[in-house]
């Protein structure tokens, strides 16, 4: 009996301090952006969310995020594709370079950039000739955004078909069916789910993607300027009521994000059982 | 399939390279005639204010004389790094940076033509500042002039003089104090400003980031800053803060030139030019003065004498033996600022 | 995002092994996936990232080892490595103790809880820095309460910690949850019907079991904390010597553009990262083939 009502104070203990915890350091700096943004009122906050600069932001934001989720999940299907259902040598090599941008400093990924397409490297005089703007232009924020979320896609749908080994792709080829048949019929199928969470996971990380973009931008505003860069221009500006009301437009999208990916994986783990 | 989607790559391209490199009416001197033009102003921390009412008065006038709707885009950072962008690729039509050294940088890189400090009126500075402290309400800690920046009690803000326009200047009037107070003794002098950095509790990169840690975090008891800067924080939160000028400072002079070369291919020279030389007309004085930079226009400056005091000694980097002497010795590699990190 | 992954490499191993031996190229199309995955990875990774070598090499040996075994960025490196240490430490606990609490226990909010820990995945990491900033400043709520106890967290390496340790909740505790979750309940019921303590079954039951995925989710939050730049610069005031963290320093050679010494800098930072790659690659597959022996 003793032992019995120790354990539940244990869990009760156990409970409280992970609901502290995660108030101290969860609940209360979202709080602090969403009073932040409500600080001088509702009409300053819907005021700050529809200012021109604010809106050429947020369209330039899903302009990259948009571009990242087509780059990543046609390369996450080729390349989880090629890793899974052929062996060849060098493969576990092939893996861990895909890893690498979500392995690496966000500040790195922009830095590699600003290296390869700056005017002292080689390919500038050659773009500059043709017209095209890299590095300091809205392409720069895309390569750059693209690279950071490669590897969401791969990384969600490549468990799932290791898992699930190649016999019925083989079979499938066996018959006669040509490799595009086999990945629309067998392969793409079985990793619906994942694929979806992978797109919805880079969405979300190319939306916010600061470091990175930071390095290679060149803040113009109203130009190379996202999102998460006009909240820090806003914050630089004493705006910080302002920076609060766009950083709460993020919030919004990348919860909502989160929580349609968490509905999606309940439902779809609800359909498999 | 495998032809469809290259297919759609290749339209995805050509797409963005339309989208890119439209806008090709030129007039016979390759000046830009559409109807829609933008202009790319890359200047340094705190003129954003500054910039953005110029802009409004500038689109409007351009407007009324050539019937081109205008845009002005802004970028502001740090001063070296803006350049540093700018001579890496950031394609700036004009730059408005806080000191000629980094205008210079740009020339450097041959973006710029070498003589352009002499194209405009008053070495290219339409404008120029000082720098000051801001203190907090009341004056808690006594601050009266540099001296009192070195007490052991005493918590100072600056940005980073190797990222920050403003950061060197600010260093240069330490510095002037410095060299004045011990009559040019270079060990006390190097003295005072090891001092004076060991007290520093926040190296921000830009003069803006500066301003907000001391105002909206609450770091340090003073701020070093320009002297626009300072009014335009003591006027967004009325008394809580005031600003003390110290018995030595400089002129910090901030020119303002079109990049050759990027005007050259947007075809916008014709309008960087005249943006420029807006700067000067009565109307832009004033709003520079509104805006607290000291304007170069004489009578404007008188009209606003109350806002700009003189009874201080100001300093110019000619007195230092220019730009070039001054980055050498206190800001490169293994300079003296770096000594004083060290 | 990462941890969804936390446990592929690991199976992958398993799978990857089984599959290798069956396999041998009967499903088309290899020539033209790996083509692409291939240039692919070698125009948008590896050019770019061969930059930073080509850069370093710019540098004399000795340079190169000066300006690593400079104070200044020795000094960074040991902040950044102390500070990722003590919030993955940090996470590691709680991270532990919250998946025990999430996989055992019904309450109340449990779902609630359950989201809240995705939500510094969620969140850019700009919101990040400037809501913890403006909530540990001295105007924020949690800035007076420090400052009461005489304590300031903003712009101290004890913003650094919490700004790191706000962004890497989530790894530990999405590693071990599955495992938690698998565990065979009936052993800790043997053992506490043999009179075993609580927390003896905790240390001698619990823990080794998922003692590895306790160590692939603090790698993974070790590693990112130790890359981490957005939600710190706002809140570390890059100080020389006190808050400045790597990718700080990185950022500031960029802007003073010695590009060669930013990378320097971020060549030895990039060893630091595959290393915690390697090791943790190391660990989960060495703990696959014990178990795979067991069996």
């Amino acid at each position: 009996m003793k032992e019995k009502g120790n354990s539940k104070a244990i869990k009760w203990l156990l409970i409280i301090i992970s609901a502290v915890f995660l108030f101290i350091m969860v609940i209360m700096p979202l709080f602090t952006v969403i009073s932040g943004a409500l600080q001088k009122g509702l009409g300053f906050y819907i005021g700050a969310i529809t200012d021109k600069y604010t809106l050429k932001a947020l369209i330039l934001t899903i302009k990259a995020a948009f571009a990242s989720v087509i780059v990543t999940s046609i390369f996450g299907l080729i390349a989880a594709w090629a890793v899974t259902r052929y062996s060849f040598p060098g493969k576990k090599i092939i893996k861990s370079i895909i890893d690498i941008p979500v392995t690496i400093s966000p500040v790195i990924c922009g830095m590699i950039f600003l290296l390869l397409f700056g005017r002292q490297g080689f390919i500038y005089p050659l773009l500059d000739k043709v017209g095209i703007d890299v590095i300091f232009a809205v392409p720069g924020i895309i390569i750059v955004t693209v690279f950071v979320t490669l590897p969401m896609v791969f990384r969600e749908i490549v468990p799932v078909l290791e898992a699930r080994g190649t016999q019925e792709e083989e079979a499938a080829a066996m018959m006669g069916a040509d490799g595009w048949t086999i990945f629309r019929r067998v392969t793409f199928p079985s990793v619906k789910w994942p694929f979806i969470y992978g797109i919805i996971l880079s969405a979300s990380r190319a939306m916010g993607e600061f470091g990175a973009v930071s390095v290679i931008s060149g803040h113009l505003r109203g130009l190379t300027n996202t999102l998460p860069l006009h909240i820090e221009i806003l914050f630089n500006e004493f705006n910080t009521t302002e920076a609060f009301a766009v950083s709460s437009i993020l919030v919004i999208l990348s919860i909502a994000l989160m929580l349609l990916r968490l509905l999606l994986q309940q439902y779809s783990s609800r359909k498999r059982t | 399939m495998r032809r469809k989607l290259s297919l759609l790559l290749l339209t995805s391209i050509l797409m963005s390279l339309v989208l890119t490199g439209c806008g090709f009416n030129r007039d016979k001197d390759g000046n830009t005639t559409s109807e829609r033009v933008t202009l790319i102003n890359v200047s340094y921390d705190p003129t954003r204010e500054l910039y953005e009412s110029y802009n409004r008065y500038f689109e409007r006038k351009w407007k009324k004389s050539t019937g081109q709707s205008l845009d002005v885009i802004q970028s502001h950072g740090g001063s070296g790094k803006q350049a540093l962008e700018v001579a890496n690729g950031l394609k700036a039509d004009v730059v408005t940076l806080a000191l000629a050294y980094d205008t210079d940088s740009i020339a450097k890189s041959g973006l710029i033509a070498s003589d352009w400090q002499k194209r405009l009126p008053d070495n290219s500075c339409p404008y120029y500042s000082t720098i000051v402290f801001l203190v907090r309400k009341g004056n808690p800690k006594h601050i009266r002039d540099w001296d009192d920046l070195v007490r052991p009690d005493v918590s100072v803000l600056t940005p980073n003089p190797k990222t920050s326009g403003g950061a060197r200047w600010n260093y240069l009037a330490a510095y002037a104090y410095a060299l004045e107070k011990y009559d040019n003794d270079s060990t006390k002098v190097f003295g005072f400003m090891r001092d004076l950095y060991r007290n520093v509790s926040v190296l921000d990169s830009g003069a803006r980031a500066s301003t907000t840690s001391f105002t909206e975090n609450g770091q340090g008891d003073v701020l070093i800053c320009w002297e626009n800067e300072a009014y335009l924080t003591e006027k967004n939160d009325k008394g809580d803060y005031q600003i003390i000028y110290p018995s030595v400072s400089v002129k910090a002079e901030t020119p303002v030139s079109i990049v050759d070369s990027v005007v050259k291919s947007h075809g916008t020279k014709k309008i960087a030019e005249n943006y420029l030389k807006g700067l000067y007309d009565e109307r832009a004085q004033e709003i520079c003065a509104r805006n607290y930079y000291r304007p170069s226009d004489q009578r404007v400056l008188d009209k606003y004498k109350k806002y700009f005091p003189t009874d201080f000694k100001m300093v110019t980097i000619d007195d230092f033996g220019g730009w070039e002497k001054v980055a050498k010795k206190h800001f490169s590699n293994g300079g003296i600022f770096d000594r004083i990190y060290s | 995002m990462e941890v969804y992954s936390t446990g592929y490499t690991a199976e992958t191993e398993r799978f990857g092994k089984e599959m290798e031996s069956s396999t041998k190229k009967i499903i088309p199309g290899f020539g033209l996936t790996f083509g692409i995955t291939v240039t692919f990875l070698g125009l948008l990774v590896i050019l770019p990232l061969s930059y930073i070598v080509i850069y370093t090499l710019k540098l004399s040996p000795e340079r190169f080892f000066q300006v690593i075994f400079s104070k200044r960025v020795v000094t960074s490196f040991a902040l950044s490595l102390s500070s990722a240490l003590i919030a993955t430490l940090v996470n590691t606990v709680m991270g532990v103790v919250i998946a025990f609490v999430l996989v055992r226990y019904e309450f109340p909010g449990k779902r609630i809880m359950d989201a809240l820990i995705e939500i510094p995945f969620a969140l850019p990491t700009s919101v990040a820095g400037i809501s913890l900033t403006a909530l540990y400043g001295e105007r924020g709520v949690m800035g007076k309460l420090y400052s009461h106890l005489g304590i300031s967290v903003a712009y101290t390496r004890l913003g650094i910690i919490i700004a790191l340790t706000f962004v890497s909740i989530p790894y530990v505790v999405r590693s071990v949850e599955p495992v938690l979750n698998n565990l065979d309940h009936s052993i800790e019921e043997a053992a506490g019907s043999m009179g075993a303590s609580r927390s003896l079954i905790f240390r001698r039951v619990i823990f080794p079991e998922i003692a590895p995925a306790v160590f692939s989710g603090a790698a993974l939050s070790f590693g990112r904390c130790l890359g981490e730049y957005g939600s710190v610069v706002f809140i570390a005031g890059n100080m020389p010597y006190k808050t400045e963290i790597v990718p700080i320093i990185i950022m500031s050679r960029l802007q003073e553009f010695n590009y060669s010494e930013a990378s320097a800098i971020a060549f030895v930072m990039l060893i630091f990262s595959f290393m915690i790659l390697f090791i943790s690659n190391i660990v989960s597959s060495h703990n696959i083939k014990i178990k795979a022996g067991i069996r």
